[in-house]
C-alpha cells in the first residue's frame, strides 16, 4: 500500500488514509484525493479500454471532461457504471472496478479489435454488416454491443432516493474559480441572494490546480479564505458538488447536487442526489475552459495527458503518474507544467514544443520546432519519439506526457437555447456568441478571460453589471496576469491512429474518411464518426475535429461551426431525474373516506385515474372474482347494494346565470330544470364528439351540482372554466370543485328507499311521492347531519346516492352496513357496477371513447336544436349523421355458452371478414348474472334499425368468432320501471 | 419558462396546462356562422414562427386563464393578459 | 346530534403529528371552510361584506388575512376561501352564506381539503424539496396555490421560515403526508 508516486504538498489529508480497492487490489489515499488521483499516487496509470478497440487507457484529464478512465463503482444494487475516475471523490472502503475488458484490465481479450482496426473505421455498422439483412438484429448487433462497450448495470433496483428541489436567486454563479468567487463575494458584500455551485467538492478551481498567488498568498488559500467568507453570509448559498447541468427557459436551470456520493452509502433517510431546479434572476457563467490536446501517433497511452492536469495532480493532488515526465506543448501554458513538476521534484525529461521560438529553461531541456511522432508502451508510456525541428528523430523516455494545444473556453451553457460560439481569433477558439441564454453573462476563463487578474476582475464586474451595483468597483487582488497566446497546432503532420476522440475511439483518419466520404458538414461528421456522441460530449475532442474537417475542406473553423450543445452538461443519472416519483409514488393516490372501512371488508381494490376504488368484496370461500361480482349484483337487483361513487367528479355551479352556463356546456337543455330535481347531461367538444357525461342537480335556482366521471373530473372542470372565462365572460357563473368534500354512495336496489328512510331524518320524506325519480335536496341524517339526496340510478334499480361530508363518509358506510342488516346489505365494488350499467344499457367510458357522437350513443334527439351549446353545430356536420351512421346497440350470444369480448368487431353473418365490410364493433361486455349469459354493448352501423339481426363478433386478438343476435341495449327493465318505484 | 401572471407575477410554467391558440375565443356566432366558420374555427390554426397568442390555464394556481404572447422561436414572453378581462372587454 | 363518528383526511380518529429533526407536521382537523366567489357586478359589495367579517380589507392577489373568528386566503380573482373553528363553525356555508346573501355564491370546502402545519427552525429546507415557492419573498400573510409531487395545495406562510399552513386535497391525504414528512426526514 506504498503511495510510490505521492508527491510533497496539495491539498489532500495526509492525517487520514482511506483504503480503497481497485479491480479487487487494495491501494490506499487520502480524503481530497479523487479515484483516479488516488490510483496515481499508487503508481497505477491503467484505468480502463477503450470503446471500440479495447486500446489500454488512463486518465486524460482531471476533472469532468474526461473520456478514458471511466470505471464502476461500488457493488451490488448500488454498482454504478461509466463513472469518471476523475471526478470521483475517494472514500475509505470505496470499491472500483475497470470496464469493458475481459478476463482482466492487462489482458483484453477484446484487444484483437484493435488489430482489425482497418476493418472497424468510421462508418463500419453501416459498411460491413448491410447483408443479409436479418442478420442485423440476431447476430451483428448483439456482437458488436457485447465487445464495444461500457460498464454494466447491476440489474437491481436502485436502492438510494433523489429529491427534487427548487430554489431562487438574485444571482447564480456557475463555477467557484478565480471568477465565480470573486463574482460571488462582490455580489455577496452587496447583499444580494447569491447561488454559487461548482461541480468540485472543493471550491477553487484553477486556482486549487496552480502555483499562482492572488493577494500575496497561494491561490489555493486566497480560494479557501473567499469560501470561508462567503459561508458566512447569510444571503449566499455555496452549492459544491452541484453540477448546472442545463440553461433554460427565463432563467431556469437545471443543477444536480451530489449529497452522497462521496460516502460509501448515504445516511439513512437522505437523498443520494437532488435534482434542483434554480429560478435565477441573473446568471454569471464561470465555467472556466478545457484544456486541449494535440493529436499525434498513438497519443492514447495511459501516461499521456492534459499538461493542466498533469501539473494539477502535482499540485493539488501531490501525485505524480511517473517520476519522470515530459511536456509536449504548442503554447507557454505547457510550460508551466514543466515548472511545477520540476519544482516538486519531479524529473522533467524535456519540453517539446511546436514553435521555433519557444522560451528555454535552465531547470529542464526545450526541444523548439519539434513535434511528437509516435510513443511507445503497451500498457502504459514508456517513450516518446520526437522529431526535432532539424528532421532529426530523438527518443525520450518518460512515464508520462502533458499536452497541451492550448484552451477552449467551456461555451456549453451559453449554448442551450441554440446560441451558437462565436470564433476568436486572438484565442484560436471558441467563445460565447452574441445569443447568450436571457439573463447570462460570462466571466473569466468561459469568455477567454485566461490570466488569474482577469477572471478575478471579470468576475467583479460582471456580478456588478448584473445587479446594477452602484459605487466604488471593488480593488482586485494582485494575481498573476500573463498575455495569452494561443498557437494553434491540432495534429501532427502524418498521424493516422491519432486519437481525436478517445472515448469513442475516433481518429484523425476517421475524420478524413468522413471527409473522403461525402459526410462533410459538422453534423454529418459527427454522426458518421461518433465524434463527441460519448457520454464526455466531445469535450475534448470536438475542435481537432473540426479543426482538422476545416482544414479538408479548405473552410475556416467557424465556417465549419460547431455541433449544437444540448442539457444535460455532464451525464446524469436517471434516478436524479425521476426524483421521488418512483414506484408506488409515481403519482399521488386518492382515497375515498370509506377505504379503511372497505380494506377492512377484504376489498380488491383498482386504480381509476389516481382513485383506488373498491372493484369486489370477496366473501370467503368465493375463489373466482365472477363468484364475487355475480353475487353482488344479484343481491343488489334483489333487494339493496351500497356502492362507493365519492370518486365522481363533482362541481359546484353558482351564479344567476348558471342555468344559462349549463345550457352552454351540456347539450341539452337545464334552463327549465326545476329547483329540487336532477338531469342527466350529456357534455359534446365543440367538434360534436361526446366529451363526458354525468348529471347536474338544481339545489337553488342560481345553484348547481354537477356531476363528471370519475376520470374526466379534471379535464371537465377545465373546459368549465374554459367556457365561462373565454367564451362567456361576463356572465354571472362562479366554479368549484367539491369532489373531495363529499363522501357519495350509491345506494341501489328495490330495498333502497327502505334503508335510506333508517339514514334520513324523519323530517325528510322520501316516499316516491315526496321524492320521485331524479329528485334531489339538501337533508340531514343520523339525528341531524347535513346531507344531499340525489334520486339517480346507474343500475337500473331504484336507487339513491347520498352524501355526506367526507370525515363521516366512513361511519355513514357503517352504518349503511349495520342499518341495512335486516335486508341482507350488500356492498358492490367497481365490476358489479359495471355490470349493471351494461345490463341497463348505459353508456360509459368505453362508448364515451373520444370518437363517438351523441347520435351514435343513441342520443341524437338530446342535442337541443332550440339553443346553442358546446358543440351543437359541429354536430350537424354530414359526415357525423349519414343514414349508416354507428348507433349503440345491445348484443348477445346466439349460443349462451359463447363468450363476448370488448374490441372485436361486427360482421355479417357470413360474407367476408375485413375492413371493408366492418358493421361496427364491441366496447364493453360482462357477464350478466341476472340473464345468465354474457352481453355486450357496442356500436352498429345504422343499429336502431337492425335489432333481431344475426352478425358474427370476430376478434382476431382473441381468436374468437361467434354469433350474435343485435338486441336493445336494455337488457334489464327496458321500461325503467324499477327506477321509478 | 416563466409566465408573468398579471395577478400574482412570475410563476413556472410547469403550473400552467396549454390550452392552444387565442383564436379558441373567437367562437363563430351561432347565429350568423356559416359550416366554413365553424369548420376554420374547429380545425385551422395559424403555426407561426413569431409571435403567437395562446392560452395557458393556471390549473395549479389561481385557475385564471392568461393569453399569453410567446414567441415560438424564443420563448420569450411579451404579453400576459386574463382572458376573462380580455373576453369582457371586446 | 347524529351519531356519526368523523375520522381525520389521514384515517384517525385523532390528529396526526410527527416530529421529525426540527420541525413538525401536524394535522388539523378542526378547521372549517368555505369559499367564496364575488358575483358578477358585486365585487364591491362582497368586498364590504368581507371587511366586515374580516375586520380588514379582504386579502389581495396572493395573501392571507387572519382573524377571529374568520380567516381569508385569496384563492383566484374574485374568490376567497375563508376559514374558522370547526367547533363552533362546522355550518360555515351556512353562516357565511347567510353574511353574503347574494352578492357571493358560498360553498361548502371544509372536507375538501387535508390542513396541515409545518413548524420549526429550517422549514423553508423542507419547503424547497417540496414546491417552487418563492422563499426570499414569502412573509407572514403570504399564500399562494402550488403543486407539492403532482397536488395542488394552499400554501401560506403564518411565520417565515418558522410556520406554514399547508392545504392540499383531502382524499391525497396520504400522499401529501408521506411527501412532507419524505423531506423533513431528507433535510433532518
Amino acid at each position: 500500500m506504498t503511495q510510490k508516486n505521492r508527491l510533497g504538498g496539495g491539498q489532500v489529508d495526509r492525517n487520514t488514509t482511506l483504503t480503497f480497492t481497485f479491480d479487487g487490489k487494495t491501494y490506499a489515499g487520502h480524503p481530497g484525493d479523487t479515484l483516479a488521483s488516488a490510483l496515481l499516487a499508487n503508481n497505477v496509470r491503467l484505468m480502463g479500454r477503450s470503446f471500440k478497440y479495447h486500446r489500454p487507457r488512463g486518465p486524460l484529464s482531471a476533472g469532468s471532461e474526461e473520456p478514458n478512465a471511466i470505471v464502476e463503482l461500488r457493488s451490488g444494487a448500488r454498482q454504478e457504471p461509466n463513472t469518471r475516475a476523475t471526478t470521483a471523490e475517494l472514500f475509505d472502503g470505496l470499491a472500483a472496478r475497470s470496464q469493458n475488458r475481459w478476463p482482466s484490465l492487462a489482458f483484453d481479450a477484446m484487444a484483437v479489435n484493435d488489430r482489425l482496426s482497418g476493418f472497424l473505421t468510421a462508418g463500419f455498422y453501416y459498411k460491413t454488416f448491410m447483408w443479409p439483412a436479418a442478420f442485423w438484429e440476431k447476430i451483428y448487433e448483439p456482437i458488436i454491443r457485447k465487445a464495444a462497450g461500457l460498464g454494466s448495470l447491476s440489474m437491481q433496483a436502485d436502492p438510494d432516493t433523489y429529491d427534487k428541489g427548487f430554489r431562487h436567486c438574485d444571482l447564480l454563479i456557475i463555477g467557484a474559480g478565480p471568477a465565480g468567487l470573486s463574482a460571488a463575494l462582490t455580489a455577496g458584500r452587496a447583499g444580494k441572494h447569491v447561488i454559487l455551485a461548482d461541480e468540485d467538492f472543493r471550491m477553487g478551481g484553477r486556482l486549487n490546480a496552480e502555483t499562482f498567488s492572488v493577494a500575496d498568498m497561494a491561490g489555493a488559500d486566497w480560494a479557501t479564505q473567499s469560501v470561508a467568507e462567503l459561508s458566512a453570509m447569510p444571503n449566499v448559498r455555496l452549492m459544491p458538488r452541484t453540477t448546472v447541468i442545463g440553461a433554460f427557459d427565463h432563467g431556469i436551470y437545471g443543477a444536480v447536487e451530489r449529497i452522497s456520493d462521496h460516502v460509501a452509502v448515504p445516511e439513512t433517510g437522505k437523498p443520494r442526489q437532488i435534482l434542483w431546479r434554480i429560478y435565477a434572476q441573473n446568471t454569471l457563467l464561470c465555467a472556466g475552459a478545457t484544456e486541449r490536446p494535440i493529436a499525434f501517433e498513438n497519443n492514447d497511452r495511459p501516461g499521456i495527458m492534459l499538461a493542466a492536469s498533469l501539473r494539477a495532480y502535482a499540485n493539488r493532488w501531490a501525485a505524480t503518474p511517473a517520476p519522470r515526465v515530459a511536456v509536449f506543448t504548442s503554447n507557454d501554458d505547457g510550460h508551466r507544467t514543466a515548472r511545477d513538476l520540476h519544482a516538486k521534484g519531479v524529473k522533467v525529461a524535456a519540453v517539446i514544443d511546436t514553435r521555433a521560438d519557444a522560451p528555454r529553461s535552465h531547470d529542464y531541456e526545450v526541444l523548439q520546432g519539434a513535434q511528437v511522432v509516435d510513443t511507445m508502451g503497451r500498457l502504459g508510456l514508456t517513450f516518446v519519439e520526437v522529431r526535432q525541428a532539424n528532421g532529426e528523430m530523438r527518443t525520450v523516455e518518460c512515464g508520462a506526457l502533458g499536452v497541451s494545444g492550448g484552451w477552449n473556453p467551456n461555451v456549453q451553457l451559453t449554448c442551450h437555447q441554440r446560441g451558437r460560439p462565436a470564433w476568436d481569433d486572438a484565442l484560436a477558439a471558441f467563445v460565447p456568441g452574441g445569443t447568450l441564454p436571457p439573463g447570462m453573462v460570462v466571466a473569466g476563463a468561459v469568455g477567454g478571460q485566461f490570466s488569474t487578474y482577469a477572471a478575478l476582475k471579470s468576475g467583479a464586474d460582471a456580478a456588478r453589471q448584473a445587479l446594477g451595483l452602484k459605487g466604488r468597483a471593488p480593488r482586485i487582488p494582485d494575481a498573476e496576469d500573463a498575455p495569452v497566446e494561443q498557437t494553434p497546432f491540432w495534429y501532427v503532420e502524418g498521424c493516422t491512429r491519432a486519437w481525436l476522440d478517445q472515448q469513442n475511439d475516433v481518429t484523425v483518419k476517421d475524420v478524413k474518411l468522413s471527409h473522403q466520404e461525402g459526410f462533410r458538414s459538422v453534423e454529418h461528421l459527427k454522426r458518421y464518426t461518433t465524434l463527441g456522441m460519448a457520454t464526455d460530449q466531445g469535450k475534448t475532442s470536438n475542435m481537432g475535429g473540426l479543426a482538422i474537417m476545416a482544414e479538408l475542406a479548405g473552410k475556416t473553423i467557424p465556417e465549419v461551426g460547431t455541433t449544437i450543445f444540448r442539457p444535460p452538461y455532464t451525464p446524469t443519472s436517471i434516478g436524479a431525474l425521476a426524483g421521488r416519483m418512483r414506484g408506488k409514488e409515481f403519482h399521488p393516490t386518492r382515497l375515498t373516506p370509506s377505504h379503511v372501512w372497505a380494506k377492512e371488508r377484504g376489498a380488491v381494490f383498482v386504480e381509476v385515474g389516481n382513485w383506488l376504488r373498491a372493484q369486489w368484496f370477496p366473501l370467503p370461500g368465493e375463489t373466482h372474482w365472477r363468484q364475487s361480482v355475480d353475487r353482488e349484483v344479484m343481491a343488489t337487483r334483489a333487494s339493496v347494494g351500497v356502492c362507493d361513487c365519492t370518486t365522481l367528479g363533482k362541481i359546484d355551479v353558482q351564479g344567476t346565470d348558471a342555468a344559462t352556463f349549463l345550457n352552454k356546456v351540456y347539450c341539452n337543455g337545464f334552463a327549465k330544470l326545476a329547483v329540487g330535481k336532477t338531469r342527466y347531461g350529456l357534455m359534446l367538444r365543440e367538434d360534436g364528439i361526446a366529451m363526458d357525461d354525468g348529471t347536474a342537480a338544481r339545489l337553488a335556482e342560481d345553484h348547481f351540482v354537477v356531476t363528471t366521471t370519475t376520470a374526466n373530473a379534471g379535464k371537465v372542470y377545465q373546459h368549465m372554466e374554459f367556457v365561462r372565462q373565454c367564451l362567456m365572460p361576463e356572465a354571472d357563473v362562479q366554479l368549484i370543485s367539491t369532489t373531495e368534500a363529499w363522501a357519495q354512495y350509491a345506494v341501489a336496489g328495490p330495498n333502497s328507499r327502505k334503508l335510506l328512510q333508517k339514514i334520513v331524518d324523519a323530517e325528510y320524506d322520501i316516499s316516491n311521492d315526496a321524492f320521485p325519480f331524479m329528485a334531489c335536496g339538501n337533508i340531514t341524517v343520523c339525528g341531524g347531519l347535513r346531507a344531499r339526496l340525489f334520486r339517480i340510478s346507474f343500475s337500473g334499480e331504484l336507487a339513491f346516492e347520498i352524501a355526506v361530508p367526507a370525515r363521516y363518509g366512513d361511519a355513514l358506510m357503517r352504518k349503511l352496513m349495520t342499518e341495512g342488516e335486516a335486508f341482507d346489505v350488500t356492498p358492490y365494488g367497481t365490476e358489479a357496477l359495471g355490470a349493471m350499467r351494461i345490463e341497463k344499457g348505459h353508456a360509459a367510458g368505453n362508448e364515451l371513447n373520444g370518437t363517438t357522437t351523441a347520435l351514435n350513443l343513441g342520443m341524437g334527439r338530446m342535442v337541443s336544436k332550440t339553443k346553442d351549446s358546446i358543440g351543437s353545430k359541429l354536430s350537424e356536420r354530414p359526415g357525423l349523421n349519414t343514414a349508416d351512421a354507428l348507433v349503440q346497440v345491445g348484443l348477445r350470444p346466439v349460443d349462451a355458452a359463447d363468450k363476448i369480448t370488448a374490441g372485436g368487431h361486427l360482421m355479417h353473418a357470413d360474407g367476408p371478414v375485413d375492413a371493408a365490410h366492418d358493421q361496427g364493433y364491441v366496447t364493453s361486455a360482462a357477464y350478466s348474472p341476472t340473464l345468465g349469459h354474457m352481453i355486450g354493448l357496442g356500436f352498429l352501423k345504422d343499429g336502431a334499425n337492425r335489432h333481431g339481426e344475426t352478425l358474427r363478433l370476430v376478434s382476431p386478438v382473441t381468436d374468437l368468432t361467434v354469433n350474435v343476435e343485435i338486441v336493445s341495449a336494455h337488457f334489464v327493465d327496458p321500461e325503467g320501471d324499477r327506477v321509478r318505484a | 419558462m416563466i409566465i408573468n401572471h398579471p395577478l400574482l407575477g412570475p410563476r413556472d410554467s410547469a403550473e400552467f396546462v396549454y390550452l392552444g391558440a387565442a383564436t379558441l375565443m373567437d367562437r363563430p356566432d351561432p347565429d350568423t356562422a356559416t359550416a366554413e366558420e365553424w369548420h376554420d374555427y374547429g380545425y385551422l390554426r395559424d403555426n407561426p414562427a413569431g409571435p403567437h397568442r395562446e392560452l395557458w390555464f393556471h390549473e395549479g394556481g389561481d385557475r385564471s386563464i392568461l393569453i399569453v404572447t410567446r414567441n415560438t422561436t424564443t420563448h420569450e414572453i411579451t404579453a400576459v393578459e386574463l382572458a376573462r378581462t380580455v373576453g369582457a372587454r371586446t | 346530534m347524529h351519531d356519526l363518528i368523523p375520522i381525520t383526511a389521514l384515517g384517525g380518529t385523532t390528529a396526526h403529528v410527527d416530529t421529525i429533526g426540527d420541525t413538525t407536521l401536524t394535522e388539523l382537523p378542526d378547521i372549517a371552510l368555505a369559499s367564496v366567489a364575488a358575483r358578477a357586478g358585486q365585487e364591491t359589495a362582497c368586498g364590504a361584506k368581507l371587511r366586515d367579517m374580516l375586520g380588514a380589507d379582504a386579502p389581495a392577489a396572493g395573501k392571507a388575512v387572519f382573524g377571529d373568528p374568520f380567516s381569508a386566503l385569496w384563492i383566484g380573482p374574485d374568490q376567497w376561501m375563508i376559514s374558522a373553528d370547526f367547533a363552533t363553525h362546522e355550518d360555515i356555508a351556512a353562516q357565511v352564506s347567510s353574511r353574503f346573501g347574494r352578492c357571493a355564491s358560498v360553498t361548502e370546502q371544509t372536507d375538501a381539503w387535508v390542513c396541515f402545519d409545518l413548524s420549526g427552525a429550517g422549514v423553508n429546507a423542507v419547503l424547497e424539496l417540496l414546491c417552487n415557492i418563492n422563499l426570499l419573498q414569502f412573509a407572514a400573510g403570504d399564500s399562494t396555490r402550488t403543486s407539492i409531487h403532482h397536488l395542488g395545495c394552499l400554501v401560506t406562510c403564518i411565520e417565515p421560515d418558522r410556520l406554514v399552513r399547508i392545504m392540499g386535497p383531502r382524499a391525497s391525504a396520504g400522499s401529501l403526508h408521506h411527501a412532507v414528512t419524505t423531506a423533513m426526514t431528507s433535510v433532518a
